[in-house]
């Protein structure tokens, strides 16, 4: 049934059945159908004649926003404090920097998307050059350009940053707690399992709270680090004990029989897991990490609340002057929009990727 | 010994030797960060303990359900941050189990329209931060009109920037609660009795309903209305029922998000019932509410349980957002004892123990439901 509707060719006489059937099949389906698709209409009409048709763009026109005649958005804002939302306080003479680094990042993520990368080699080095791109980049004194600590870091910048350390650093500590959880040995997993469970009933903002205060506390002062160091290392905890469950799922799904088949062979456990189970857990895993990778690009806008200037925070501080306070409606979609296009793009990706999946395994 | 012996023994002494370690590196960690932590306190002339639970705390908060002043111990406090969140975190499992269910029905719904609404909701509600979202929303609410400009429909539910006013029961908020509760036991007692899904559900709504009509009548105050409505005096509003801007915007903002997950955990679980089935019931002339009562739903729960639960402690997770907005959640009364107390070490142990326990219970009311509706013929 569904093989033969993929392959019909779309003709006019298909569709005029399709809308009958799912449209206009009974009265009361065409009022709905109608009233519906009237409401959705009028509200893409009200976004689309707000936020383009009556809205100032440029920062010069700023004196018409909020005046009858424009009464749409007003972009001024952005035009004006752009620099501020994307880079937050990176020294302004140095943008570019910030800008060539979060384009790094975001090729890495896209680069990753490409099945060609997906070898074991070829995504660790993918992922390990993105990232020291950016820090180099963003750094600056090893490549000879003028020193910004990470206190200077703001915006998209260090919201990307945040991000790709999280995933960089969570992924192989999240494989680790895997192997420890699947272990024979009753003490590792113990400790494993203690770990995911207890990690997993804390909300996100606790275990950064607890990394952000309570570690200076528990640790000497030679072991503390920064501050962000700390917060990403707890961060990356959290990844890791999600996508522990994630690879999980994926081993469940290997049989029995392979271990015992390279034991038979007599490979070692380490040739066996990485020779023939784990390239077969992580193709089963990748719908889920997907999802786990989206889920962390989501929670890094938590970390305003322990006082970091990612996007959020520089979004309220493009507002935060007089002259801009009315327009925090505009900044806010703006900044929405990033995180969503971003977000959709790689929802989108990963849901085709698991059509993609369920059709091979047909 | 033969050579296979001698590679089991190797084996089994790597193994000893790696668990001795791992247990080993735990104690010197916990010892070394309790050794630091308690030099650390010292330096800075704090005493440890659970002793500052008994001082009154001497500054006050957005929201709480008991009277409240400055002048409450620290152990008071935290305990209105708790049924804060736990208040919140109910209201928004109630909000979005009901909201994702319709939303997730209407995604798998054979009308194109509504379909296509279903969607486009939950591709733009999911895909944005929660807290970008609550953010947003406190902005726009904080923004409103004072409430002598206030938003009204047919002048008995308001919206101004003090909050939501809403027409409410004149009961009293212990009576509130006890309602509250009997409802909620009411529920579980339909779920423990297995009772039919669609009637259960109008059975419980009625009966939930004919109750509080009841004993608002019983046991009203003397000479009070049976429902009071928010009235304009002055510079604000008396009566009906006022939902606080903060407490407002987390619930709108963690129903919204929350209910575009639940709509595609529901999508998910609807997706998995054969086809077969759905015909079968067509074939036999059920109604498309019958359908869905009788046979989706009651099949579609199976895998839609498990995922759910997690959802809901999602939810109670989330409210620690709070923080954001001021709304007084239990994180948020934590973090401010934290800097007016310095207590860290107590407080933070207090607030994992207290998601800990929140969580735990969730999660064994999940695995019960879920046994519960296990079809029992397979």
């Amino acid at each position: 049934m569904t093989d033969k509707s993929v392959n019909t060719p779309i003709s006019l006489a298909s569709v005029r059945q399709i809308l009958k059937k799912r449209a206009f099949s009974t009265p009361t389906d065409s009022v709905l159908t109608f009233v519906v698709f009237g409401a959705l209409a009028w509200l893409a009409w009200s976004l689309f004649d707000w936020a383009i048709l009556r809205a100032v763009w440029s920062a010069e026109n700023v004196a018409q926003c909020g005046k009858e005649t424009s009464a749409g958005a007003c972009w001024a804002v952005i035009d004006a404090r752009h620099r501020l939302i994307l880079f937050g306080l990176y020294p302004f003479d140095q943008h570019w920097r910030s800008t060539l680094a979060a384009v790094a990042i975001v090729a890495t993520v896209v680069l990753s998307c490409i099945p060609l990368m997906w070898t074991a080699k070829r995504i660790i080095t993918l992922w390990i050059l993105g990232f020291t791109t950016y820090y180099l980049l963003m750094e600056g004194s090893l490549l000879g350009l003028q020193q910004v600590t990470t206190d200077g870091w703001g915006g998209l910048s260090l919201t990307l940053f945040l991000f790709s350390s999280v995933v960089l650093l969570g992924m192989p500590i999240g494989l680790g707690l895997a192997l420890m959880r699947r272990s024979e040995m009753p003490f590792v997993r113990g400790f494993a399992v203690i770990l995911i469970d207890f990690v997993r009933s804390l909300p996100l903002l606790v275990t950064l709270f607890t990394a952000a205060v309570v570690i200076p506390i528990i640790l000497p002062s030679w072991l503390e680090g920064d501050k962000i160091w700390r917060v990403i290392v707890a961060f990356a905890l959290f990844f890791a004990c999600y996508q522990a469950e994630v690879f999980r799922g994926g081993f469940q799904a290997i049989p029995k029989g392979q271990f015992e088949a390279g034991a038979a062979l007599g490979l070692t456990y380490w040739q066996t897991l990485g020779r023939i189970v784990l390239p077969q857990v992580f193709r089963h895993a990748l719908p889920s990490t997907i999802n786990m990778v989206v889920i962390t690009f989501k929670e890094t806008a938590l970390v305003i609340i322990i006082g970091f200037f990612d996007i959020m925070a520089s979004a309220k501080a493009a507002f935060g002057t007089g002259e801009w306070a009315p327009h925090y409606l505009e900044v806010y979609v703006f900044v929405a929009f990033i995180y969503w296009a971003f977000i959709f793009s790689l929802g989108q990706y990963g849901e085709y990727l698991k059509g993609r999946m369920a059709i091979s395994e047909r | 010994m033969s050579k296979a012996d001698e590679l089991r023994l190797k084996a089994k002494r790597r193994k000893i030797l790696i668990q001795t370690g791992l247990i080993g590196l735990s104690i010197v960690v916990i010892f070394g960060a309790v050794v630091t932590a308690r030099t650390n306190l010292q330096s800075l002339g704090l005493t440890s303990g659970f002793g500052f639970l008994a001082r009154s705390t001497g500054w006050d908060y957005s929201f709480s359900l008991v009277p409240k002043t400055i002048m409450d111990p620290y152990s008071q406090t935290l305990f209105v941050g708790f049924l804060n969140t736990l208040f919140v975190g109910f209201i928004a499992i109630f909000l979005t189990t009901l909201f994702g269910f319709i939303i997730g029905t209407a995604r798998d719904a054979s009308n194109i329209a509504i379909k296509t609404a279903a969607t486009v909701y939950v591709q733009i509600f999911r895909n944005i931060p929660l807290i970008l979202q609550l953010v947003f929303l406190y902005s726009v609410l904080i923004n409103m009109p004072g409430p002598r400009q206030a938003m009204s429909i047919a002048d008995t539910v308001f919206l101004s920037n003090r909050g939501l006013m809403l027409p409410g029961l004149s009961v009293t908020p212990g009576v509130a609660v006890a309602l509250l509760l009997v409802s909620l036991a009411f529920g579980v007692f339909l779920i423990w009795r297995k009772s039919d899904l669609l009637r259960g559900l109008l059975t419980w709504g009625i009966g939930s309903i004919l109750m509080c009509v009841i004993a608002a009548i019983a046991v009203r105050p003397e000479g009070a209305s049976l429902v009071s409505v928010p009235e304009l005096k002055g510079l604000r509003f008396r009566g009906g029922i006022t939902i606080p801007i903060e407490l407002l915007g987390m619930i709108v903002a963690i129903t919204l998000y929350g209910s575009a997950y639940i709509a595609e955990v529901v999508r998910g679980g609807l997706a998995q019932v054969p086809k077969g089935l759905t015909e079968a019931g067509q074939a036999l002339g059920l109604t498309k509410g019958a359908i869905w009562s009788r046979i989706k739903m009651p099949m579609a729960l199976r895998s839609i349980i498990p995922p759910l639960g997690n959802q809901w402690i999602f939810m109670m997770k989330a409210t620690t957002i709070g923080v954001a907005i001021g709304f007084s959640d239990l994180f948020y009364i934590v973090s401010i004892s934290i800097t007016q107390s310095g207590q860290t070490l107590e407080l933070i142990a207090i607030l994992a123990g207290a998601f800990l326990l929140v969580n735990g219970g969730l999660a064994i009311f999940t695995n019960w439901l879920n046994a519960r509706m296990k079809l029992k013929a397979h």
